[in-house]
């Protein structure tokens, strides 16, 4: 296993022309520049990880006179902060990794959906915007983006709940097949990426796949920027070199009495202090987001596992049986173990219905709360039932 | 209750009568008065074009479009994890005693509405706070108080 112990690294955050990069990029033809992506071994920033080329290469073939790329800002995930970060430092990364995109895909528009949470931010991001436009206007590429609020609906950053919250609807997933690159939004072929991938295809076309891949691992390649918070001294926003050991992790942002850390938020991992050296931050071992929260001895797992279940449950979209009776009889029943209303071993029973739900729920969303439910539950079993 | 007006009318020529339309339109008039009134909905409805029970349908899933009374400043506290963690209950107890409503309640003037709310993404600066659209990290209840005390003054 490789493993590349921790480094600090400076690339979503460096200061860059962004207009040389923009007219670099453009003279690149959209098979060259999905080529860049490829060789880069990127994949999806916003936690899922699908590889970004492929997601390109898909919907530049798909044939329509309408494409669209779409930035998922809808980061509601619990624990991560870093796009709302980015988009406040180099919102013109962001929008120069649209524009790369919808050349490599073929689109003319490009929609950011912000969550409603960031709307704060709007004002600025606008004034932004506005140059932003002027400045390829004058490189002579025309490509205009649109922003669009979110209302406080974690699932819409399920990517077909968002596009139908676009479209004016309940952010209600749909069903894949079709998949965003032939379908998406509008039902035209859609790229959807997360912010930071965005800027980081940005930053390839800056630097060139051959120096992205020196950082990172086989299956994990490049950096990454993680959103540290809980029981740390050092809580915000870091980019480190993808391939580290949770242990590694620990050492540089513990507090000297870490039992456990998420990775990957309430849909992600726990991963308790016997198996933090060999744990590996990335799709090799746990994949995440960014969201890395520690949790020190003080803190009970029960109470953890318990307000991640309560947030499924007020945020599951109710549409699919698995996911909303799921959530409600999952915390329900640990709340029953707790209290001595059911025997341990009901746990059990509670951990068969985390599978059920992973296979049968409609959306990525109902699929990974057994992640949580699962990791805890498994590693915990103590704190959960006394 | 407010009176909508031609508030509707203007906002549907400002952003198209297409139902992409339907989620900027709700969400300017809960800029402007903080909830929608059924009379707002229905409106909506007959510009766009649609049922009242499809714009209704759309307002009721999102936790920002609220369909009941909420006051003219409408603070989230944030309850997830983290936030739990470092001291939400401090923070909205010294909330619920300064304005002696409870969560979910709307203070009698309706000046103000007290929720709790999923992460809202400033887990490193916990406890945090939206009031409105501007938020507030790094809460203490002596903190939030002289925050609470400015808005009561505006």
């Amino acid at each position: 296993m490789e493993n590349k112990g921790l480094n600090k690294v400076d690339l979503i955050f460096e200061k860059i022309d962004n207009h040389e990069v923009l007219a670099k990029g453009f003279k690149m033809s959209k098979d060259e520049i999905i080529q860049e992506i490829l060789n880069s071994g990127l994949k999806g920033r916003g936690g899922a990880g699908f590889p970004t080329g492929m997601k390109w290469k898909f919907t530049s073939e798909a044939k329509s006179p309408e494409k669209y790329i779409v930035c998922n800002a809808d980061e509601g995930e619990p624990g991560t902060f870093k796009d709302r970060e980015i988009l406040d430092r180099v919102s013109n990364k962001v929008h120069g990794g649209m524009a790369i995109a919808g050349k490599a895909i073929g689109a003319k528009k490009g929609i950011v959906y912000l969550r409603g949470e960031y709307r704060y931010l709007l004002p600025k991001l606008m004034i932004e915007l506005d140059s932003f436009h002027k400045m390829i206007k004058k490189i002579g590429y025309d490509f205009e983006i649109e922003y669009r609020l979110g209302s406080g609906a974690y699932i819409c950053g399920e990517e077909s709940a968002l596009f139908e919250s676009i479209e004016g609807k309940r952010g209600e997933p749909r069903n894949k097949p079709p998949y965003p690159t032939v379908s998406g939004v509008y039902g035209k072929p859609t790229s959807i990426n997360n912010v930071e991938t965005l800027v980081t295809a940005m930053m390839i076309v800056q630097h060139g796949a051959k120096n992205f891949i020196q950082y990172g691992t086989k299956d994990s390649r490049g950096s990454k920027v993680f959103s540290v918070s809980g029981d740390t001294p050092t809580p915000g926003i870091f980019e480190l070199e993808l391939g580290m050991t949770v242990q590694q992790f620990v050492n540089e942002f513990g507090d000297g009495d870490t039992k456990a850390v998420q990775v990957g938020g309430a849909s992600g991992f726990c991963v308790p202090r016997k198996k933090f050296a060999e744990t590996i931050i990335g799709f090799e071992g746990v994949p995440t987001g960014g969201s890395m929260k520690l949790f020190n001895s003080s803190r009970s797992m029960y109470n953890v596992l318990h307000n991640y279940l309560e947030f499924f449950t007020e945020e599951s979209c109710g549409q699919c049986t698995p996911c909303r009776v799921g959530c409600q009889q999952l915390l329900k029943g640990v709340e029953k173990v707790k209290k001595g209303e059911a025997k341990s071993t009901y746990l059990n029973e509670l951990m068969k219905l985390a599978d059920t739900m992973k296979i049968a729920a409609k959306c990525g969303l109902g699929q990974s709360v057994g992640n949580a439910f699962k990791s805890i539950v498994g590693n915990f079993k103590e704190e959960i039932i006394y | 209750m407010y009176q909508v007006g031609n508030l509707v009318k203007e906002l549907s020529d400002k952003h198209g009568h297409a139902r992409e339309s339907l989620m900027p339109i709700l969400q300017a008039i809960v800029q402007k008065h903080n909830y929608l009134t059924d009379e707002a909905m229905v409106e909506v409805a007959r510009e766009l074009d649609i049922s009242a029970a499809e714009v209704y349908g759309t307002a009721s899933f999102y936790t920002f479009l609220d369909t009941q009374v909420k006051g003219k400043y409408v603070i989230r506290v944030c309850k997830t994890i983290t936030c739990s963690m470092k001291g939400k209950s401090d923070i909205i107890q010294s909330i619920e005693e300064m304005l002696n409503i409870k969560v979910g309640e709307t203070t009698p003037d309706n000046q103000f509405s007290l929720i709790e709310t999923n992460c809202i993404g400033w887990c490193h600066k916990a406890p945090a706070i939206l009031i409105n659209d501007l938020p507030f990290t790094e809460l203490t209840p002596e903190k939030v108080t002289e925050i609470i005390k400015d808005y009561m003054q505006k």
